[in-house]
């Protein structure tokens, strides 16, 4: 076995590629809850609509959209691999458990909060993602240009209760699995220390807060504030 | 019978280097044909067979525990002496050694103290290149600390787990060894016998703890480090399974065993507190450097106490007996450990003691408190009070500790000469298990020193002599030596499993130890110690008689491996009788009531007892036979010590 | 005096498939450490002819690392110490007490709550020391330590090896008692030639024996008698990915 895959075959290497999958799919949401952001613009959802289409078009991004795919891809392969290798570790199990209180509620169940996370994520790109990259979406006309009138279709979804109600409650998981994997992240890469971790604990927290709440803000705005398009948008 | 301790010609400082010199080497190329037995992985123990592994020799190691590094040397609390003088404050070589032989009441042997005590500089460097963590100063040097009353500051330490430190870096070399192939290791194995092929040690008997299986192992020489038998008095300091089996088995096969009387109570224990108690927990001796020893002044008072009738609190100054303040006003509360013990015995035995079995007086803390602030007491003693409030559910800040005399350490053991060689050839004892270097008493940080000297920087000399002079050829295991040996223990098995009695193990076990703790103690007398023989000598007939082993011998089986040591225990607990009997004076540990000074003070007889008393084994039920190593002094002069 | 219910694993040997069985102990008094009390059962059982209930232990002051129970659902009790340093007046009257053996494919079962720790021996040996010999080693004051680094390789180097970290884990991972090896002595200036080599075997020997994967869940450190901290497992990481990027070690 060469060392590399000496390496990844470890337990330390497979914790190595979930951190730093984990740490990517961190930066993604920073980028992708940015962007977002143009939905409070009050412009008709014009500055969305070209920022949708940049996120679609150009080069770099795309390689940036590929890696994205990959991690979550590769981030959902490892985990399953190490959860098994971990039960395996414990073949018998106990019969009274008590976990104790410093351990935390999502360290606990990061699989249960990431497997809920991808039943989201699947609903959630086959309603845009797809939709954006292979659906038929109503076109809208600027000064700048024609584009996929990709605002509309977020309106549309989010007029809709229980599309309103399942982001949020998504947003709570992936604010729980962020509160454990972030500053985790940092734990198995070996950055630790007595002077940063604290900050990077303090971060870690404010952005399993700030993050998953400003993505449920998007929904919550939409439904009270904005009115339907007139007709349906694909 | 004569006893040759080959104590090297020459003045005291050159012995150990001309002897060095003078004994034969084994060539390099052939160490790998001979077989070392190295039994018990303590200090000792894992030095010895580390070390000897690194010169080339195949050792095998063996150990009761699941793993080397749980020998109970790892409970060490307090430090290791070494004469380094990093403190500039007057030590050496000499001064450690003087300060060893008059500690230990002039009973131990000058040459192997001194010898001792020149190897303990090598034992500080030899565990800092292991990676051991020693205390430091901020400037990245080793710290030391003075320690039970000495007079210069030569104890290295790792806050309060020196042993643990110290048993890991012996563990981390023997390791390095089991990888390299020149170790095997025997967890969870027990020695049951030794076996001497033509007089000499050519290998042991063991039991398999899961298995049940009986093995035999051949070897050129079998070191037996395998500690003390503190345990004899049920109640110890000493861990649940230590035990003298081994060495027993040894004796009743020739070894001679010395001085077994000689044994060391340590005045800082947290009391016993009810008849479940199952072993003592030992507190550093350095509480006493700022705790004040006291029971009330009557036993009305006590009494009232002991119901709970009245606040400790409320029992006003003139109603407080600091006893040893009051007899050894120099000295005060830091007398040495024989004679704190002592006294607490002595007060309670009138009736002052302070807990509800009566059997505990006060370290009371409250006078430094207000002194130095809690804070300060706090960063001196943290982890011990709160290691007592665990345990006993006080709080030491707020009410006075309770301790009590335990059995800590026993200086005697098998005898051993210059080299560490029983009189068996071929068999050796290091550490504890021997009696070569505390005479009567211990100095506090000494034991661990005495481990690491005798691993690490004798035996892979004087072992080496040895082999050298015998032949390669190998006794293999299939010898009828071996066979006979191996079906003694399988009978033996077969005796305790087919009494079938009604008593189970443990109360034999405490039995003995009630005999051994009231006439065989912290104070001694003839007619006691007579009384003591009658009495063992019936638990001794009641146990082959009554006693209840269960289970089958082919399974782990925790009863069975208790009838083994506690069998022994009786067997040892006969001799520390008769040992105690023969010596007709107070030397260290020993305190015969008869021998003592006008004040109350050990009284030696030097006259007739400066000789070590070794035990020859003559047979089932017959007399020991006695034979004396007489102890020459051409080095100190032999004083009477005075606290006063 | 308490009266209690135990329920406790039974299993005749590796091979056994165990189950729990009830007893019942009463006059507890609540002085008696936790080993004392199962001691009680044992006289109790063993004066009716049945077999004692097997449990590691050995110097019962906290230290050795060989006691190893696990107490309704946490590693040595309630308490964060060692089982033996465990005592009664942390239990109350009428309580019913679950004890189990550790539970890990990396520690098995030899008897009732008996198990094989050899595993954690044997990480040991494959780089737990540093290489030197007996004799020919230099002062030990020649190498100054920083009394902090000291201080902190101490902390390290406090571990008993009970295995409670993998007790405790969800994951039966034996990463804290691992980490807690590698930083001593990547603290220490005598670990330094090693460091690496070090590191790499190590790691390859946890995960050969089957231990589990640490996703830092902190119940390791939690529940460790020695407060080993969760800063450890860290610095094994450091460690282990520095050597394997830049190690001779092909």
């Amino acid at each position: 076995m060469s060392w590399v895959t000496k390496t990844f075959k470890s337990t330390l290497g497979q914790k190595l590629i979930m951190a730093l999958t984990g740490l990517f799919l961190i930066i993604f949401l920073i980028g992708h809850v940015t962007g977002n952001l143009l939905l409070f613009k009050d412009d008709g959802g014009q500055a969305f609509n070209e920022y949708a289409d940049f996120m679609t078009t150009n080069q770099f991004v795309q390689i940036l959209s590929i890696t994205t795919y990959v991690s979550i891809l590769v981030h959902i392969i490892y985990s399953i691999l190490l959860t098994y290798l971990n039960k395996r570790a414990r073949p018998v199990a106990y019969a009274k458990v008590d976990p104790p209180k410093e351990s935390s509620f999502s360290s606990r169940n990061m699989g249960i909060l990431g497997t809920i996370i991808l039943i989201f994520l699947v609903v959630h790109l086959q309603g845009f993602w797809y939709r954006m990259h292979w659906g038929e979406i109503q076109q809208v006309t600027y000064d700048t240009g024609v584009y996929k009138n990709l605002y509309a279709v977020v309106v549309w979804a989010f007029q809709v209760e229980w599309m309103v109600a399942l982001y949020v409650i998504a947003m709570i998981f992936l604010g729980f699995h962020l509160s454990h994997g972030f500053a985790s992240a940092f734990q198995t890469l070996g950055l630790n220390h007595r002077k940063y971790t604290p900050a990077i604990k303090f971060i870690g927290r404010a952005f399993a807060i700030v993050v998953p709440a400003l993505f449920a803000s998007m929904p919550l705005y939409i439904y009270f504030f904005i009115s339907a398009p007139e007709k349906l948008p694909f | 019978m004569i006893l040759d301790s080959k104590i090297p010609e020459g003045p005291l400082a050159e012995k150990w280097n001309k002897h060095k010199f003078n004994v034969k080497l084994v060539n390099p190329a052939n160490k790998r044909k001979y077989e070392v037995i190295v039994v018990g992985t303590g200090l000792a123990g894992a030095s010895a067979a580390a070390s000897l592994a690194e010169l080339g020799y195949n050792v095998k190691a063996f150990c009761f525990q699941d793993s080397p590094r749980r020998a109970h040397s790892i409970a060490a609390q307090g430090g290791i002496n070494a004469a380094k003088n990093y403190q500039n404050d007057g030590d050496s070589v000499y001064r450690l050694f003087y300060d060893t032989v008059k500690g230990g009441d002039y009973r131990a042997r000058e040459a192997n103290v001194y010898r001792l005590a020149e190897v303990s500089v090598n034992i500080i460097d030899q565990c800092v290149a292991q990676g051991v963590p020693f205390a430091r100063e901020y400037g990245g040097l080793l710290a030391n600390r003075s320690f039970g009353g000495a007079q210069v500051s030569r104890t290295f330490y790792a806050r309060g787990q020196t042993g643990q430190q110290l048993l890991l870096g012996a563990y981390s070399a023997l390791s390095r060894q089991v990888a390299n192939g020149k170790v095997k290791l025997y967890p969870r194995t027990e020695m049951m016998d030794l076996v001497t092929v033509e007089g000499k040690a050519r290998g042991i008997i063991t039991r398999n703890l899961i298995t049940g299986t009986i093995e035999s192992h051949s070897a050129h020489a079998v070191l037996l480090c395998t500690g003390g038998y503190g345990n004899v008095f049920f109640l110890s300091t000493n861990a649940m399974g230590s035990n003298v089996t081994a060495a027993w088995r040894a004796h009743k096969k020739g070894a001679l065993f010395a001085n077994p009387c000689f044994t060391q109570i340590h005045p800082t224990c947290i009391p016993v507190s009810g008849d479940h108690q199952s072993k003592l927990t030992l507190m550093s001796e350095s509480l006493r450097n700022d705790g004040r020893v006291w029971v009330p002044r009557t036993v009305e008072i006590a009494e009232k106490v002991r119901k709970k009738q009245i606040k400790i609190a409320d029992i006003k100054e003139e109603d407080r007996d600091y006893f040893l303040e009051r007899k050894y006003p120099s000295f005060g509360n830091l007398v040495p450990r024989d004679v704190a013990s002592r006294n607490a015995k002595y007060v309670c035995d009138e009736g002052r003691g302070v807990n509800e079995t009566g059997e505990a007086v006060f370290l009371d803390f409250r006078d430094a408190i207000k002194r130095d602030s809690e804070d300060a007491i706090r960063s001196r003693y943290g982890n011990l009070f709160d290691m007592y409030q665990q345990i006993t559910g006080d709080n030491p800040y707020k009410e006075p500790m309770m301790i009590y005399p335990a059995v800590h350490y026993t200086m005697g053991g098998l005898w051993v000469d210059y080299n560490l060689m029983t009189n068996v050839p071929g068999l050796y004892a290091l550490g504890e298990a021997n009696f070569s270097d505390h005479g009567a008493n211990r100095l506090g940080a000494s034991a661990l020193m005495q481990g690491l000297a005798d691993g690490y920087f004798v035996i892979p000399y004087t072992l080496g002599d040895y082999l050298a002079g015998m032949s390669k050829e190998t006794v293999t295991a299939d010898h009828d030596e071996f066979k006979k040996a191996a079906k003694e223990i399988t009978d033996k098995i077969q005796k305790f499993l087919s009494i079938k009695g009604t008593k189970t193990i443990d109360h034999f076990h405490k039995r003995l130890g009630k005999i051994m703790w009231e006439y065989c103690g912290m104070a001694r007398n003839a007619e006691g110690l007579t009384k003591a023989k009658g009495l063992i000598k019936e638990l001794k007939a009641e146990f082959w008689r009554d006693v209840k082993v269960l289970g089958t011998p082919d399974e782990l089986n925790m009863s069975l491996e208790k009838a083994h040591r506690v069998a022994d225990f009786i067997e040892l607990g006969e001799l520390m009788v008769d040992d105690a009997l023969n010596r007709d004076e107070s030397c260290g540990g020993h305190f015969r009531e008869e021998y003592q000074t006008p004040e109350g003070e050990a009284l030696r007889d030097d006259d007739n007892f400066a000789y070590v008393a070794a035990w020859k084994y003559t047979g089932e039920g017959l007399e020991s036979e006695l034979v004396k190593e007489e102890l020459k002094f051409e080095n100190v002069k032999l004083t009477q010590r005075s606290y006063k | 005096m308490m009266n209690l219910t135990l329920k406790v694993w039974r299993q005749k040997n590796h091979k056994d498939k165990g189950g729990f069985v009830d007893y019942k102990v009463s006059g507890i008094s609540t002085d008696m450490s936790f080993l004392e009390m199962l001691d009680v059962l044992n006289e109790e059982l063993s004066a009716k002819g049945e077999d004692p209930v097997h449990f590691d232990h050995d110097c019962r002051e906290g230290i050795c690392g060989a006691c190893s129970l696990y107490i309704n659902g946490h590693p040595h009790g309630p308490q964060q110490t060692t089982t033996c340093q465990l005592h009664m007046r942390s239990f109350a009257d009428g309580d019913v007490i679950t004890i189990e053996p550790w539970r890990a494919k990396g520690f098995p079962v030899l008897k009732d709550l008996m198990t094989d720790r050899s595993a954690f021996d044997r990480i040991i040996q494959a780089g737990g020391y540093v290489s030197v010999n007996t004799g020919g080693v230099p002062d030990a004051n020649e190498i100054p330590v920083p009394k902090i680094i000291a201080d902190e390789a101490f902390d390290s180097a406090t571990c008993i090896s009970c295995g409670a970290c993998v007790a405790a884990c969800k994951n039966a991972s034996a990463m804290l008692f691992v980490s807690a090896k590698i930083s001593q002595l990547a603290l220490l200036p005598q670990g330094q030639v090693e460091r690496k080599s070090r590191a790499e075997n190590m790691v390859a020997q946890m995960d050969a024996e089957g231990f589990g994967a640490c996703t830092n869940i902190g119940a390791c450190s939690a529940e460790c008698p020695k407060g080993i901290k969760l800063s450890n497992i860290a610095r094994m990481n450091r460690e282990y990915f520095s050597a394997v990027l830049s190690s001779d070690n092909v």
